[in-house]
């Protein structure tokens, strides 16, 4: 696995390099968390105060890991419209404690929801019981 | 029997089950062609044999289809089906016909015609062109793209910026999505005319992570064509989940290694834009029309089209409670009527149809008695409304009208960007006055029933009252925020109350008043 170094010399000839950095960071790490932002800071001669103000803006990054699958349903008025919230229930009661349960706003499948998206898996037209199989067997 | 198969990889289609039919072809020993998606997404997965198409299919039904069987899921020649044929597809001429990363398909079907033209005619000639086309930003703002290139092009600088805006948040869109993974190289060719015409080497997509899919497809296609737009040169970066940083400015601070706050402008990012260079921002589907616009006569085909100053054609994404959701392209003009109940035939639950959204989250709610409003933007401002992206989402009578008001208020104060107070803080205080209105009122709290706060107003608030301090509150964030998201949340909220005042539990005559 890529050290923090290694991932931000692979980024240093770019313009703007922070968020590349930190999405392959997180990607690799599984978050954020103070160490990392110190030493990035100090790599890109930024303050800690600055990284952390952008991880701490993106609802990607997170500062803590979590090694929970994560199921991420939408929520956006297409997927209410389709009655994404009356599956809801039976998705939390199916994810306990094991499965994070992400909310988002839409996945550009606005037509065939219900949808929810597991790691670069989409799933379409989901129901009541497709939902909560999908979070049990995430 | 084997053939050849046409089947979309689109990640709708996908989405819906399209890679267990690719399986499925294969082990009968049929080739599969990847291409892009016809846009009717109800019939997703589409498989296409010999022109005649089959949709939706389930992965048990390929073997009846390889016998030319399953005349019930049968839709006969799929581009004489009426929803692809009463099109007029401009920007998604390909859709269903090619396959993406085929740089053959894309050369014979017209393919690099006007990046070839644009060379040949030069920068002065690209612009007067877009001006004539009248193409208006798809993104939501409107603006005319041949204004802001011109700008772009006459900005001092060394150093320009082409930024595609490929941030596409609002819920009930897909048409950028389409665009990237089913014609990748029309953007890219839409971009590179951009960079002839303004003067620019370098280009960004900016694509939200929600994408992947279509990060994929664009970096391959990028790798295949970039002998062909050098020396101009074009990077995706991902965005990292937010929706304000589909706002220009947010967009650029984000792609400067930002936080996404939104700047206040002037400058305007053509003359001061990615890292202070001039920068063109124009939405995907804004750069993927100006191929089409730049071949021999395109631009006068597109001014021709439309209504009043909505030139040309519009793809509009029909989705939510629909039967025949998907994209469809048409010239402006169009009501909501034909759409909601001839094109997307109805509501897919079969109820009535309550409500329609256009316009994403921003976009108001519009009332089924409004249906004749037509496709164009001016008219759509002139009814406090917004075509934005162009995605409309149906609601059937089963929606809560006040929850969906409310939910606008919780989207924008998840999403505020928190640089000015009518947006980070009026999205809260709208959130709490819609539950008060809800729950009927609110108590005193422990500090306020204390003795010595004498200034604190005794009698609880009539609901009429806090109807009324709803409707400030909206006119504040109307023309105190910075920005869209603060600026245009209230459109939701108050059409909803206009139009559903029962479901607040007022009484019609309240919310007219
Ligand atoms: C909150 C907010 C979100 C926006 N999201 C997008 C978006 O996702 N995609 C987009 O193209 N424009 C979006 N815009 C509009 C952009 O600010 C800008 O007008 C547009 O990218 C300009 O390109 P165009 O002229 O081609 O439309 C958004 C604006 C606001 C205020
Ligand atoms: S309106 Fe909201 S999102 Fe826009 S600048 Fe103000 S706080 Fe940021
Ligand atoms: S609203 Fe759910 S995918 Fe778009």
């Amino acid at each position: 696995m890529k050290t923090i170094d290694e991932i931000v010399a692979d980024h240093a000839d770019r313009e703007g390099p922070l968020l590349p950095i930190l999405h392959e960071i997180q990607a690799a790490l599984g978050c954020i968390d103070a160490e990392a932002e110190t030493r990035i800071a100090e790599l890109l001669n930024l303050t800690r105060a600055e990284v952390h103000g952008v991880v701490s803006f993106y609802h990607d990054f997170k500062t803590k890991p979590d090694e929970r699958p994560v199921v991420q349903v939408c929520r956006a008025e297409a997927c209410q419209a389709r009655g994404v919230e009356a599956m809801m229930a039976a998705a939390h009661l199916a994810a306990g404690d094991r499965v994070r349960l992400d909310t988002v706003y839409c996945l550009g499948l606005c037509s065939v929801g219900p949808n929810a998206r597991v790691g670069d898996d989409l799933h379409a037209r989901l129901n009541e019981n497709s939902l909560a199989k999908l979070v049990e067997n995430a | 029997m084997t053939g050849i198969v046409r089947i979309s990889d689109d990640a709708l289609a996908r989405a819906c089950g399209a890679e267990s039919l690719v399986m499925a072809f294969e082990k009968l020993g049929w080739t599969v062609e990847h291409v892009s998606s016809w846009g009717m997404h109800w019939l997703e997965p589409l498989v296409e044999v010999n022109g005649v198409g089959w949709g939706a299919v389930t992965v048990d039904r390929v073997a009846d289809i390889a016998e030319g069987g399953a005349h019930d899921l049968c839709i006969g020649p799929v581009a004489e089906h009426p929803f692809i044929a009463s099109q007029q597809q401009l920007t998604f001429a390909r859709a269903g016909r090619t396959r993406p990363l085929s740089l053959d398909d894309y050369a014979t079907t017209g393919g690099w015609a006007g990046l070839d033209r644009a060379r040949e005619i030069g920068g002065e000639q690209v612009l007067a062109e877009m001006l004539r086309s009248g193409l208006r930003g798809r993104g939501g703002a409107g603006f005319p793209a041949g204004i802001k290139w011109q700008t772009v092009a006459k900005a001092e600088g060394t150093r320009k910026y082409v930024v595609c805006n490929a941030d596409e948040g609002d819920s009930g869109t897909f048409a950028d999505r389409m665009l990237m993974e089913g014609d990748p190289f029309a953007l890219i060719e839409g971009m590179a005319i951009c960079a002839h015409a303004v003067g620019a080497s370098q280009g960004y997509i900016y694509l939200r992570s929600e994408y992947p899919d279509a990060q994929r497809k664009l970096e391959a296609a990028l790798a295949l064509s970039a002998h062909i737009i050098a020396p101009f040169r074009v990077e995706v970066r991902m965005g990292a989940g937010t929706y304000v940083c589909g706002e220009e400015t947010s967009l650029l601070n984000s792609l400067e290694g930002k936080r996404g706050e939104v700047r206040a402008k002037p400058p305007l990012p053509a003359l001061q834009g990615l890292f202070g260079c001039p920068t063109v921002v124009n939405n995907v589907l804004t750069l993927a029309a100006v191929p089409h616009i730049l071949t021999e006569g395109g631009a006068a085909l597109y001014e021709s089209l439309g209504v009043e100053r909505s030139k040309g054609t519009m793809p509009i994404q029909i989705a939510g409670n629909v039967k025949h959701g998907g994209l469809y392209e048409t010239a402006f003009g169009v009501t909501l009527r034909e759409l909601v109940y001839d094109i997307a035939g109805g509501t897919a639950s079969g109820r009535p149809v309550k409500a329609v959204q256009v316009g994403g989250p921003l976009g108001a709610y519009i009332h089924p008695d409004q249906f004749d409003l037509p496709f164009d933007y001016e008219a759509y401002t002139a009814a406090d409304a917004l075509i934005g992206h162009g995605g409309i989402v149906v609601f059937d009578d089963t929606a809560d009208m006040a929850a969906l008001a409310r939910f606008a208020m919780q989207f924008c104060a998840a999403e505020s960007c928190g640089k000015c107070t009518p947006c980070r803080i009026g999205s809260v205080r709208g959130t709490e006055i819609i539950e008060r209105i809800l729950t009927g009122g609110r108590k005193a709290d422990a500090v306020e029933s204390l003795p010595q706060m004498h200034n604190v107003r005794q009698s609880e608030r009539s609901l009429e009252e806090q109807v009324m301090l709803l409707e400030d509150l909206c006119e504040t964030m109307k023309f105190g925020s910075l920005c869209a998201l603060g600026g245009f949340t209230p459109y939701p909220v108050m059409s909803a109350l206009r139009h559903w005042p029962e479901d607040f539990g007022l009484a019609r005559e309240a919310a007219l008043a």
